[in-house]
């Protein structure tokens, strides 16, 4: 496994490989930097995930306080209702998750990580950011035609999506679809670069148990997006042939089948929870790894249990469509599948939960963002079972216990998982330090809303209240005065939660400016990144390193520094 | 637990609720160990600064794993059991039909519910078809048939009281069974979104005592007002 290729220059590369002036415009939009390139996605993210942020409190007064004019909203429509849920979930999943977790955080790491200079496919990653960013436009361009923004669900089931008619947003439910397609050609040629980076541009030495987790889960994360996404495509294609040419694939009346619809759809995306899943699982590795000093439990363990959950992961989608006509016997095979995964996911948890044993563990503010993902996650990850359940799913389905399981597993992915990235990396993509005190300000005021807004959703979950209603007073029996309370609760919870995230943009400004030098090493951490400058120059490093050890050698015994960077002779 | 939120109105709500009730103390058991533990450790191996010294475990010997492995073979002794009970409940509600003592049929369209019922003759498409919109009025104890159809989109024909929730698709006769056990009104929603109009899309279920229907239905027979009633095939 060792031999690799080093420092071969790729021929695409050479003429941005000089590193004299750059203009603005060939240096931060045109770059075919790697790291350039992570920032892009990572602060189109961060702006999408405002905009879904923005949704989500636009949604959420109507529904604690129905028919209310609404700050900087106004009259929350039922139109604006459905299109405000259907882009909130579309964007949050494909524009914030998506691009930030794998994008953006495997384009920077991949390179700083496995010690090369740059993406194997320099300008095919600049393609990727240029064609995701034609995406968003697309999508967000949708909310200013006629008929405005799509508003049948991110799941987009026909015949209401392929009927003008049915969802009476012409042009919108095309541009959605369209948009979702568009991405989904953007993550591959993203996702082509980071497979092939990760495999052949390792630095000399560094065999396949040497590579760090998360360049292990973005890359396992790449391959499951790659190999799910193609039926997804193909039946987007068709839906759009429904929309503008009138075909027939999903329309029952001239032959077609709209359940097909829906086993193209979640065969990709169920995978594609995972897909975002594993990148936050690996940042959570590499970070209580460093700040408790310990060695990861059970490396290659951890390495099958993803590669299990991954596989075991095509094999679960018709869960998602227990009540859906689908065959009853198929329920039964369906949960079988889908509880096994159980088994790898709880596994990965206790290994986690193991490396902390016998630790020095640091409370950082990223230590604490990875320790909430743990946390967070198992409240997401245990709360999937009575899901699973086909039983129990027949009450369940499509209530806000549904809505309030998957955001304890999107909400740790997308937000906990990008906020641990990002403080624990913002020294090496900035060289400042970022305050610690404000972090875990921050940390404090983002976490403790968030569990206010969705245990409450639990509760009216089980008190069997439906997701996507636009005003539960029209369901006297189930809309009592005590759940009325819970939405109102989840409600400010999220306004509480919202308005905390100005401190963060705060420090990450104030940071910028006046924030303490890092230098190259501020955790003390053995990955690769950290051997260099910070911020790291084009090309990453003058001479590019040689690995002699696996990344996760803390605390090890006789060593006189407790850490043992992997390009130290000895 | 669901019982205090909802009155169980149904023969099969209560093995639902039991099964959520078995899920939610096994699944309950184990996070609570785990987060139990996962909090000792984290206060147990606290450090304040950069103090401290860690221990060197690689988690890849037989005495250490053994930490992993068994939980891991207990949460798979769970998930049997957790299979076992929710392919129970799913094969009697879903899999298996009963006898009926009566039919209805559910038509669903955007956004609104007609029920027929087939009278007194006992078969439908005759003259004596009673429809409603919006308003399900069934008898206590009887088995019934569902044949849920739709008009245009998917929809769901949910009633959260018998825990019983199923998709109409167009093109399709589904067909499922309940049987009340509640007399009293409750709510029927729509679980599928279904457009502009889906939060706007309730019903009311009325369970009644036999009398009382029967003499309802004598009441409704021959048919008052023009339903909208699509011809849909049966099957």
């Amino acid at each position: 496994m060792a031999e690799l290729i080093p420092t071969q220059p790729d021929p695409g590369h050479e003429d941005d490989h000089h590193h004299g002036e750059q203009s603005f415009v060939s240096k931060y939009l045109l770059s075919t930097d790697h790291k350039v390139i992570a920032m892009q996605y990572m602060f189109t993210g961060m702006a999408m995930a405002l905009i879904g942020g923005f949704m989500a409190y636009a949604f959420r007064m109507q529904l604690a306080f129905p028919g209310m004019d609404v700050p900087f909203f106004g009259i929350v429509t039922p139109a604006n209702y459905v299109a405000l849920v259907t882009n909130h979930g579309a964007i949050m999943i494909f524009w914030v998750a998506m691009p930030v977790l794998i994008a953006a955080f495997g384009n920077y790491l991949i390179p700083l990580m496995v010690g090369c200079d740059d993406m194997v496919f320099p300008k095919i990653n600049r393609l990727s950011y240029q064609v995701f960013l034609v995406s968003a436009i697309v999508l967000l361009s949708s909310f200013f035609v006629e008929g405005g923004g799509f508003g049948g669900a991110w799941t987009t089931y026909p015949p209401l999506s392929a009927k003008a008619e049915y969802n009476l947003t012409p042009l919108g439910s095309s541009l959605f679809i369209g948009a979702v397609g568009i991405e989904f050609i953007a993550f591959l040629l993203g996702g082509i670069n980071f497979i092939t980076t990760a495999m052949n541009s390792r630095a000399p030495g560094m065999k396949l148990y040497d590579i760090p987790m998360v360049i292990w889960m973005i890359v396992i994360a790449s391959i499951l997006f790659m190999v799910s996404v193609g039926p997804l495509l193909a039946g987007a294609i068709m839906l759009i042939f429904d929309q503008q040419l009138h075909t027939a694939f999903y329309d029952p009346n001239r032959g077609g089948d709209p359940v097909l619809w829906q086993h193209l759809f979640w065969f990709f995306g169920h995978p594609e929870v995972y897909v975002v899943l594993l990148p936050a699982v690996g940042i959570t590795a590499e970070i209580i790894t460093v700040f408790s000093r310990k060695k990861l439990f059970a490396y290659r363990t951890v390495l099958n249990t993803a590669i299990g959950t991954g596989v075991l992961s095509f094999c679960v989608w018709a869960h998602h469509q227990f009540i859906s006509g689908i065959d009853p016997r198929m329920a039964n095979v369906f949960t079988l599948t889908t509880l096994l995964i159980s088994i790898p996911i709880a596994e990965m948890m206790f290994v986690y939960i193991a490396t902390l044993y016998g630790g020095a563990i640091r409370l950082t503010t990223p230590m604490l963002w990875a320790l909430a993902f743990i946390f967070e996650f198992l409240i997401g990850g245990v709360t999937g079972i009575f899901l699973g359940a086909s039983g129990a799913d027949i009450y369940m389905h499509d209530t806000y216990f549904v809505l309030a399981h998957f955001h304890y597993t999107f909400f740790p992915i997308a937000i906990i998982g990008t906020y641990a990235g990002v403080t624990y990396w913002f020294p090496k993509m900035f060289g400042k330090m970022m305050s610690d005190r404000l972090g875990k300000l921050h940390f404090w005021g983002t976490i403790i809303p968030f569990n206010f807004i969705f245990i409450p959703l639990f509760f009216l979950g089980a008190g069997g209240q439906h997701r996507r209603i636009y005003d539960f007073q029209n369901f006297p029996a189930l809309a009592g005065e005590g759940m009325q309370d819970l939405r109102i609760l989840a409600t400010v919870s999220l306004v509480v939660m919202l308005g905390f995230q100005v401190v963060f943009f705060y420090n990450f400004i104030i940071s910028l400016m006046r924030g303490e030098k890092a230098g190259k090493n501020p955790w003390k951490a053995n990955t690769l990144e950290w051997t260099a400058e910070s911020p790291p120059p084009h090309g990453n490093w003058k001479v590019l390193p040689t690995v002699y050890r696996g990344p996760y050698e803390y605390s090890v015994p006789g060593r006189e520094k407790d850490y043992w960077p992997q390009d130290e002779p000895n | 637990m669901i019982q205090s939120y909802l009155a169980q109105g149904s023969t099969y709500a209560g093995d639902i609720d039991f099964l959520f009730d078995m899920i939610f103390w096994i699944v309950g058991v184990w996070f609570l160990i785990s987060s139990g533990v996962f909090f000792w450790l984290v206060f147990k191996f606290r450090v304040s600064g950069n103090e401290g010294t860690a221990q060197y475990i690689t988690g890849e010997e037989k005495s250490q794993k053994r930490w992993i492995t068994i939980p891991h073979l207990l949460v798979l002794v769970c998930d049997v059991f957790i299979i076992w009970g929710a392919v129970r409940v799913w094969y009697d509600i879903k899999q298996h039909l009963p006898e009926p003592d009566r039919e209805v049929r559910v038509i669903t369209q955007q956004w609104a519910w007609t029920f027929v019922h087939p009278g007194q003759d006992g078969n439908f498409d005759t003259a004596d078809d009673i429809h409603t919109v919006n308003e399900l009025r069934l008898e206590k104890d009887a088995v019934y048939h569902y044949h849920l159809t739709s008009n245009d989109v998917m929809h769901d024909f949910s009633v959260p009281v018998f825990r019983l929730k199923q998709d109409a698709i167009p093109g399709r006769v589904i067909t499922g069974w309940f049987t009340p056990t509640l007399l009293g009104e409750f709510d029927i929603q729509c679980a599928e979104i279904c457009g502009i109009g889906h939060g706007l899309m309730p019903a009311r279920l009325v369970v009644e005592s036999a009398a009382d229907h029967a003499a309802w239905m004598t009441e409704q027979s021959p048919v008052k007002f023009a339903a909208v009633a699509p011809q849909v095939g049966e099957n």
